[in-house]
């Protein structure tokens, strides 16, 4: 078998750049990029192997083994990994190449390209991973990547405090995540998906007392448990209510970044996490409706704030925020091939749109606000068109890949059941909103007057080819990535797939659906195009509402008055009582003490030869008496 | 047949005169002298338990403790003449320079 080869590449290319990155320096782009399209390669050997039905699990390495922890590093090629596999190698691959043109220059080239690498493979080897542990480590690892990336700019400070703030994000998800995983262990002896899928039906009638730590008695089935305690990752992983708040600052690392991680692979870890384990989310309604429940808040809130943000990534990051809202629903759905459709379509276009914004940024000399954009289309034509491809499909708009997973997904949702249909409502009010921010953001950059700063305004042109390729071939995929049977493909992953019957509702919702993309296109258009003066009117007449989704409905401040004031409180007081006073004054205190009696056990040291000769008798005395007596 | 005790009495008196001597004496000569005083204060100890005890081990340690005393004068001697060139005096208390 050669698919370990898959990972390994891109470790590979980590390695040597990591170690030999300082004399490699803008030449890093020879190791890394063919190290990843050979990835690539083998990921398409893999897809067609898959397809032709071959499902192959082996181990690599065996880590540990006591007891009965048996832990090893897993290969497991199936129709879910062949497809993520070529969903990160294929962006991967083109975010390497976009990265050419977009970082030449930097001083840290060749380490920005170790660390795309070392990313490359955590994503690589926590989609193939055929255990919960490895799981684990890799979705760990897929973090510190992220962290590490967002900090690349690390002479910054708002970079520095974007990535501490994904990082401990990340963390408290990640807390209940482990807390899932030793239940994972506890209820099944074993932490490999495949022994653990077997075993799901015999577990069902376990509970745990979650309140007997308290003295409560509230009994709650332990696979709910484990899987609430499992999704708690994924809320922080794939940026969900209420831990989202990571995701928008992260757009501080480079624009190829958040392209990659924080839009196409990454985030998507926590959806891919819940279809993975989709036999586990079966048993379990009440924790399927948590997620569903969890992913349409997550859908709303973000398109509501992605209407009035200024930064350009900033839209596009609340927009990946709420399309991860739709995949999770999806997935709490029990449409897990919905979502994972979606996951990968988006990951086209989402990478389209970050790359495009990229390329923007670029043209304008790090440019990131709408307001100072405009009047662009004609400057940058390739990516203009190319953004309208992004736009188009992230809006659901007719014959792109969004429109047909989108629709996929929101009938899977409407066919599930009552809360399903409830959601979809939310669904399709979200899909409206996705396209009217969507195309404000095509409007307000590329139509218009242009309000580009006049020192710039003269030099704005066309990236070199090594970007613009990699947005021709994403605006391919953004379309071609509707017609290849994605769902077909994948259906036979999930027990439930089968049975949806796609009746006359079906087309009820799809043309609303479609109906929703087209108005909010519309209405972008009626609002930014034909009635320039029509936005700050309408904020002013509903300075509430617009208010409270400028300030991403107050979420950052919420936790900032709420927690993070507080811990600093803590901190700062603990440091002062404990640290300076306590820990401190003792060190200092044991210091202070031996010096004064020092100083008194000096006297005794007279210099006067005659009294050492009396302290000599004295003592002669003393023993002599001693001894005599006892 | 004079009794041990008064031997043993003897050697104490000659030693405790000794080490009043050593303590309270300033001239470093007169010091000297009273070590001696102690020293053969157990050379008196010595010969009196070697007589009574018929052990003859008693006397061959008093040469060697004549001995050592008499190299011991020597260097004490040596030394008493350097301090007295350093400070052109053999008083005691003079010589406190290693203190705190």
């Amino acid at each position: 078998m050669t698919y370990e080869l898959i990972p390994l590449f891109p470790l590979a290319s980590f390695l040597i750049l990591g170690i030999f990155g300082h004399w490699i320096k803008d030449k890093a782009h020879f190791v890394a990029v063919p190290a990843v399209v050979l990835s690539w390669c083998i990921s398409i050997l893999a897809f067609a192997d898959v397809a032709d039905g071959h499902h192959s699990t082996f181990r690599m390495y065996t880590w540990l083994t006591s007891g009965m922890l048996d832990v090893h590093i897993g290969v497991t090629i199936d129709r879910l990994t062949a497809v993520m596999l070529l969903l990160v190698t294929t962006v991967s691959a083109l975010v390497h190449v976009y990265t050419i043109g977009y970082m030449q220059g930097e001083p840290g080239y060749a380490r920005f390209f170790s660390y795309i690498a070392l990313f490359t493979f955590s994503m690589l080897m926590l989609v193939l991973a055929d255990n919960f542990l490895q799981l684990f480590v890799f979705w760990e690892a897929v973090g510190l990547c992220s962290y590490l990336l967002i900090g690349h700019w690390y002479d910054r400070p708002s970079a520095c405090a974007a990535a501490t703030k994904a990082f401990i994000v990340n963390r408290i998800g990640d807390f209940g995540f482990i807390l899932g995983l030793l239940l994972v262990f506890t209820t099944f002896d074993s932490l490999d998906y495949a022994t653990v899928f077997a075993n799901v039906g015999r577990e069902t009638a376990k509970t745990i007392n979650v309140l007997e730590p308290l003295g409560g008695s509230f009994e709650v089935s332990s696979l709910t448990v484990i899987c609430l305690l499992l999704f708690m990752g994924a809320i922080g992983k794939s940026a969900q209510v209420p831990l989202h708040v990571w995701l928008p600052d992260a757009m501080e690392g480079p624009t190829p970044i958040s392209a990659l991680i924080h839009a196409a692979t990454m985030v998507t870890a926590g959806v891919f996490m819940v279809a993975r384990l989709a036999p586990l989310y079966d048993t379990s309604p009440a924790a399927m409706a948590v997620v569903a429940v969890v992913g349409a808040m997550t859908m709303v809130l973000g398109a509501t704030i992605a209407l009035t943000q200024t930064d350009i990534k900033r839209v596009v990051a609340y927009s990946t925020m709420s399309q991860l809202g739709y995949m999770i629903m999806a997935c709490g759905l029990g449409a897990y091939d919905a979502g994972m459709y979606h996951l990968l379509t988006h990951g086209a276009f989402k990478a389209l749109l970050f790359l495009g914004c990229g390329s923007v940024i670029i043209a304008l000399h790090h440019e990131q606000d709408m307001r100072r954009m405009g009047g662009l289309k004609d400057r940058l034509p390739i990516t203009y068109w190319t953004f309208v491809v992004g736009a188009l499909a992230l809006s659901g708009f007719p014959l792109t890949a969004g429109f047909f997973s989108k629709d996929e997904l929101l009938v899977s949702a409407w066919t599930s059941g009552p809360l399903g249909q409830v959601l979809a409502v939310f669904g399709l009010l979200t899909a409206l909103l996705t396209a009217f921010y969507s195309f404000r953001l095509v409007f307000v950059t590329f139509w218009g007057p242009s309000h580009v700063d006049s020192h710039h305004a003269a030099h704005v042109h066309e990236p070199s080819p090594t970007m613009t390729v990699p947005l021709i071939i994403l605006a391919v995929l953004s379309i071609a990535a509707g017609y290849f049977g994605i769902p077909e493909f994948l259906s036979p992953m999930f027990e439930q797939g089968g049975e949806r019957d796609h009746g006359g509702g079906a087309i009820v919702i799809k043309l609303f659906a479609t109906a929703m993309g087209i108005l909010g296109i519309g209405g972008a258009y009626y609002v930014y195009v034909l009635n320039p003066g029509l936005p700050d009117r309408l904020a002013q007449r509903w300075r509430t509402a617009y208010e409270w989704s400028l300030h991403k409905w107050y979420v950052d401040e919420a936790y900032d008055r709420s927690i993070v004031r507080p811990t600093f409180a803590a901190a700062s007081e603990l440091w002062k009582r404990v640290d300076v006073a306590v820990i401190d004054g003792a060190v200092n205190g044991v210091a202070r003490a031996i010096a004064w009696g020092a100083w008194f056990l000096r006297l005794v040291q007279s210099g006067q030869t005659q009294h050492y000769a009396l302290g000599m008798a004295l003592g002669a005395v003393v023993i002599l008496t001693l001894l005599m007596v006892i | 047949m004079i009794p041990l005790t008064y031997y043993v009495t003897l050697s104490a008196i000659v030693f405790f005169t000794g080490l009043v001597g050593v303590l309270i004496r300033r001239n470093i000569i007169i010091i000297l002298l009273s070590v001696e005083l102690m020293l053969n204060a157990t050379n008196i100890n010595f010969v009196a338990f070697s007589q009574s005890f018929h052990n003859i081990a008693g006397q061959v340690f008093v040469f060697f403790a004549l001995t050592v005393a008499a190299a011991e004068v020597a260097v004490g001697l040596a030394i008493i003449i350097a301090l007295h060139r350093a400070k052109n005096t053999i008083n005691v208390d003079e010589f406190q320079l290693l203190k705190w």
